[in-house]
């Protein structure tokens, strides 16, 4: 691996000697990239408002419209939030709050925001609009197929949200759709509910999968001249490996969810053991319900680290430009990115520690759960020593990624506990989980969505967001989303179970009562405070203040487009050329703070610049 | 300069949070303390790395906020620091595992004294069965529950006649004495939780699971279902009621066994029989 770069390292010396670039050595250039190695790639170009803007094959826009339709979702699963909420710190005030209502809104709100908000939106929205930019392609190397992609997911989100219309109401059954009760009575939407669920998940992963594919094929095969792996900015990195954890994973869920639904209608036992239901046995027999658990897990831990890695990559991208300094340790980034995305095969079960599996098992997941953790402060490290003796420009941006490092500690330090099997007992299951995980795969990804957003909107839209509403609406979210997070804590270590109802009737949880309502309170103004984004967007689409080229300075590529912003197509006449890593800020000698990666060596050869 | 300041002061208030709040566990009822004392260490391990880097990230950003004329440091990496952070970082993940292992180790191996008790889970409730004086429980299946035989003990197994049966959500335990919880459902998971003993473990249709206590306090304690279980799951309550060993005694001969119920079937179904008759 270091020889990759010893041979780069010393390019300010090597003015006047012979690179012996692509095994050819002829040139005696130090400007030399060795040349592309496949053609270019034939476009369709849409010409009508259906195929430019609807059924269009521009990454891009297909970008757009991940981003689009994965919000939308998400705003349904903030509505439903509110209505839980509502429940858990106002009981008896909604009138048609009934226990059914109640959890079936807990499992279409977890299920909308994991799935069809977060994962459709880093993977779908960013990962589409930044993957051939970044890497400098004309486009995903599948156009046909990533708007079929698109379309799929379209159709699974119809599906999910139809449930809310069929007899009986959507699955009740909590986002893992544990069986034996997704399918019996007794669970809310056991019939119908559960299994359009299941359909919704079945196309999300086949639209999915067709997406993934392309982001995996356009990073392996269709990178610009110059753009070695190890040159790519850490954003694609985290997308790419996020995509290869999910071709991985999304089977597992998949097939889980089809043999839940043979269970259901045809009345196989996959899952399914001899069950007495109302003074009945029931027809099924010998199944296991713990096989589900985990196949669901096999998905669910990978599923986080999904979402979290292209987190990480764009929070490292940020961090990096916005403190005008290179990302610290990038190769140590890669790397943890890397393992981190492995390892979180090798994890799954410490969701299962009291689920009945052989206790036997707990001694390896909390050991390979804990050594998790080592990559992953690694790169909390590196974030912040990205900040040390930078140049911070304190704007909205950097308020989002320094909020997402503090709510991503938090919610790390939390998942010790939580992996480290015996302290698990006593609270699994409680509260503390659950502020656990919103802290570290809600909150934390939602910053980076946003810092991403204040990012890249001058790109997508060439005008800036309103500063001062971007503020306004960071400081209600951090401030917020905290106050909500870190009080509930506590819950848990009192010992009040999650999926409650209602529960004030114990003795000793009477005392939450008032952190409840607090909670509630906190809950209604992060959501609401999300509608200033909406309006800062709608705003500024129009009159703000434009962008032009590259407007942080940034030193990749996706800033580097001839139009802003870009065009189909990306790069105009000739793809760009690149010469150096990502992260040229602040290099001593250069005449600005940045240099950006198709800059050539003999433009900056007086200037020390280490790494390329 | 603002910015530094709320975010010194979120952090902040989470450490007095954590010191003055009033939410905090129970007090621990069994031998699971252990479990408290790791959380502890936790708390003090991994507090202590969120504080640290919080409050650098906080010190960055009063030190280093944009200046026009500052040039930010250029240095791509630095090995050996990065060597150090993976190895303190390493050690300290040890310290944290080590202690949850020990006591996992303990939580899978459950005494020999321990008394078995059946803890039988429905859609929604739980009542309970302690083998009789030969000290070994009948072994039960789905198929044979009936009014009758509410646990589906198999008739043919001798060790399920002088069962103790306790059709009841409450259960009584003796102080002091470790208890082997075996658990069972008929239907889908559960869990059955009192907050107090720390410990839990689903009950899984189809198979037996377990875990183990020493409760070590007398009293009554809740028990809370904490594996969603349907519409019912929060209403899904029972009891545990912590008794001195003479307590304890009086209450068990009270309670009546398999073959008590079955002879007084047998009389009800006589009696039934009789009354057709005339």
């Amino acid at each position: 691996m270091s020889e990759d770069f010893s041979d780069n390292k010393t390019i300010q010396a090597q003015s006047s000697e012979t690179i012996s670039g692509g095994g050819s050595g002829i040139t005696p250039d130090m400007d030399y990239v060795r040349p592309a190695e496949v053609g270019e790639q034939d476009l369709y170009h849409g010409h009508s408002f259906i195929t430019k803007w609807i059924f269009c094959q521009d990454a891009k826009v297909i970008g757009v419209q991940y981003f689009l339709l994965a919000t939308f979702t998400g705003i349904i699963g903030l509505i439903l939030s509110w209505l839980m909420r509502l429940q858990l710190g106002f009981p008896e005030l909604v009138p048609f709050m009934t226990a059914e209502h109640y959890y079936q809104f807990v499992t279409m709100h977890g299920m909308i925001m994991v799935v069809y908000f977060l994962t459709a939106l880093f993977l779908g929205g960013f990962g589409n609009y930044l993957i051939p930019l970044m890497v400098g392609a004309r486009d995903m190397v599948f156009p046909y197929l990533n708007m079929v992609s698109f379309w799929s997911f379209f159709v699974a989100v119809g599906v999910l949200l139809a449930s809310f219309f069929v007899p009986g109401g959507p699955t009740g059954s909590g986002w893992t759709l544990y069986p034996p009760q997704a399918i019996l009575e007794g669970t809310p939407g056991s019939g119908w509910g559960i299994m359009l669920m299941c359909i919704s998940l079945i196309l999300f992963v086949a639209g999915f999968t067709m997406g993934g594919l392309n982001y995996l094929i356009t990073v392996l095969q269709a990178r610009t001249r110059g753009m070695t792996l190890m040159r790519m900015p850490l954003t694609v990195w985290g997308i790419f490996t996020a995509t290869v954890l999910a071709m991985l994973a999304f089977p597992a869920l998949l097939v889980g969810a089809l043999m839940m639904s043979l269970d259901n209608v045809l009345g196989t036992s996959f899952f399914m053991p001899t069950i007495l239901k109302a003074g009945e046995v029931l027809e099924y027999g010998g199944g296991s319900p713990i096989l589900f658990q985990h196949l669901f897990w096999f998905f669910g831990h990978p599923e986080v680290y999904i979402v979290e890695l292209p987190a990480f990559g764009i929070i490292s991208d940020l961090i990096s430009v916005h403190a005008r300094k290179n990302i610290f340790g990038y190769r140590m980034m890669v790397w943890a990115i890397v393992g981190i995305g492995a390892l979180s095969f090798f994890v799954w079960a410490h969701h299962m520690y009291v689920s009945g599996m052989n206790p036997w098992f707990g001694f390896f997941f909390a050991t390979t759960t804990l050594i998790i953790a080592v990559p992953t402060a690694m790169k909390v490290y590196n974030w912040i020593l990205t900040l040390w003796r930078g140049n911070i420009r304190l704007n909205t941006v950097m308020l989002w990624c320094l909020g997402f490092i503090v709510t991503f500690v938090n919610g790390g330090i939390t998942g010790i506990f939580l992996g480290n099997v015996s302290v698990d007992v006593p609270l699994s299951d409680t509260y503390f989980v659950i502020a656990h995980f919103h802290m570290v795969m809600g909150i934390a990804p939602l910053m980076v969505i946003m810092g991403a957003v204040y990012h890249w909107f001058p790109l997508v839209a060439g005008r800036f967001l309103d500063e001062k509403l971007g503020k306004w609406h960071f400081w209600l979210t951090f401030l917020g989303a905290y106050s909500i997070y870190f009080p509930m804590h506590y819950l848990g270590f009192i010992g009040v179970p999650r999926r409650y109802f209602e529960m004030y009737d114990s003795p000793y949880v009477t005392s939450a009562v008032g952190m409840n309502e607090f909670i509630s309170l906190a809950a209604f103004i992060v959501g609401a405070a999300q509608f200033i984004l909406i309006y800062n967007i709608i705003k500024t689409l129009k009159t703000g203040k434009p962008a032009g080229h590259n407007p942080w300075q940034a030193c990749s590529l996706e800033w580097l487009t001839p139009t802003v912003p870009p065009e189909h197509g990306n790069w105009g006449d000739r793809l760009p050329t690149v010469h150096r890593w990502a992260y040229d800020y602040s290099v001593p000698g250069a005449k600005e703070d940045f240099i950006t990666q198709t800059t050539p060596p003999s433009e900056v050869a007086h200037t020390k610049v280490e790494k390329t | 300069m603002h910015v530094g300041i709320i975010f010194f002061l979120v952090i902040l208030g989470s450490v007095l949070f954590h010191i003055f709040t009033p939410w905090y566990w129970t007090d621990v009822a069994s031998n699971w303390g252990g479990m408290d004392d790791t959380i502890t260490l936790t708390f003090w391990i991994g507090g202590g790395v969120f504080i640290a880097v919080c409050l650098f990230m906080v010190y960055c950003v009063f030190k280093f906020s944009y200046k026009k004329e500052r040039k930010a440091e250029y240095k791509p990496e630095d090995k050996k620091l990065e060597k150090i952070l993976t190895w303190a970082t390493t050690l300290g993940v040890a310290a944290l595992l080590a202690p949850g292992l020990i006591i996992w180790n303990q939580y899978v191996n459950v005494p020999k004294n321990a008394i078995e008790i059946d803890v039988m889970a429905w859609q929604w409730g739980w009542q309970y069965r302690l083998p009789g004086e030969d000290g070994k429980l009948g072994t039960t299946k789905v198929v044979n529950i009936n009014d009758n035989n509410p646990f589906g003990i198999n008739l043919d197994d001798p060790f399920g006649n002088d069962d103790v049966m306790i059709q009841s959500d409450v259960i009584n335990l003796e102080n002091n004495r470790p208890v082997k919880i075996l658990l069972r459902s008929v239907d889908v998971l559960h869990n059955w939780y009192v907050p107090q003993f720390r410990a839990k473990m689903d009950a899984v249709p189809g198979i037996v699971t377990y875990y183990w206590f020493e409760p070590n306090k007398t009293g009554e304690f809740e028990v809370l279902c904490a594996e969603y279980c349907g519409v019912g799951h929060y209403a899904m309550r029972g009891g545990v009621e912590v008794q001195d060993k003479q307590d304890y005694d009086n209450w068990l001969q009270q309670q009546e066994t398999f073959s008590d119920l079955i002879a007084k079937h047998k009389i009800l179904e006589n009696e039934k029989t009789k009354l057709a008759k005339k």
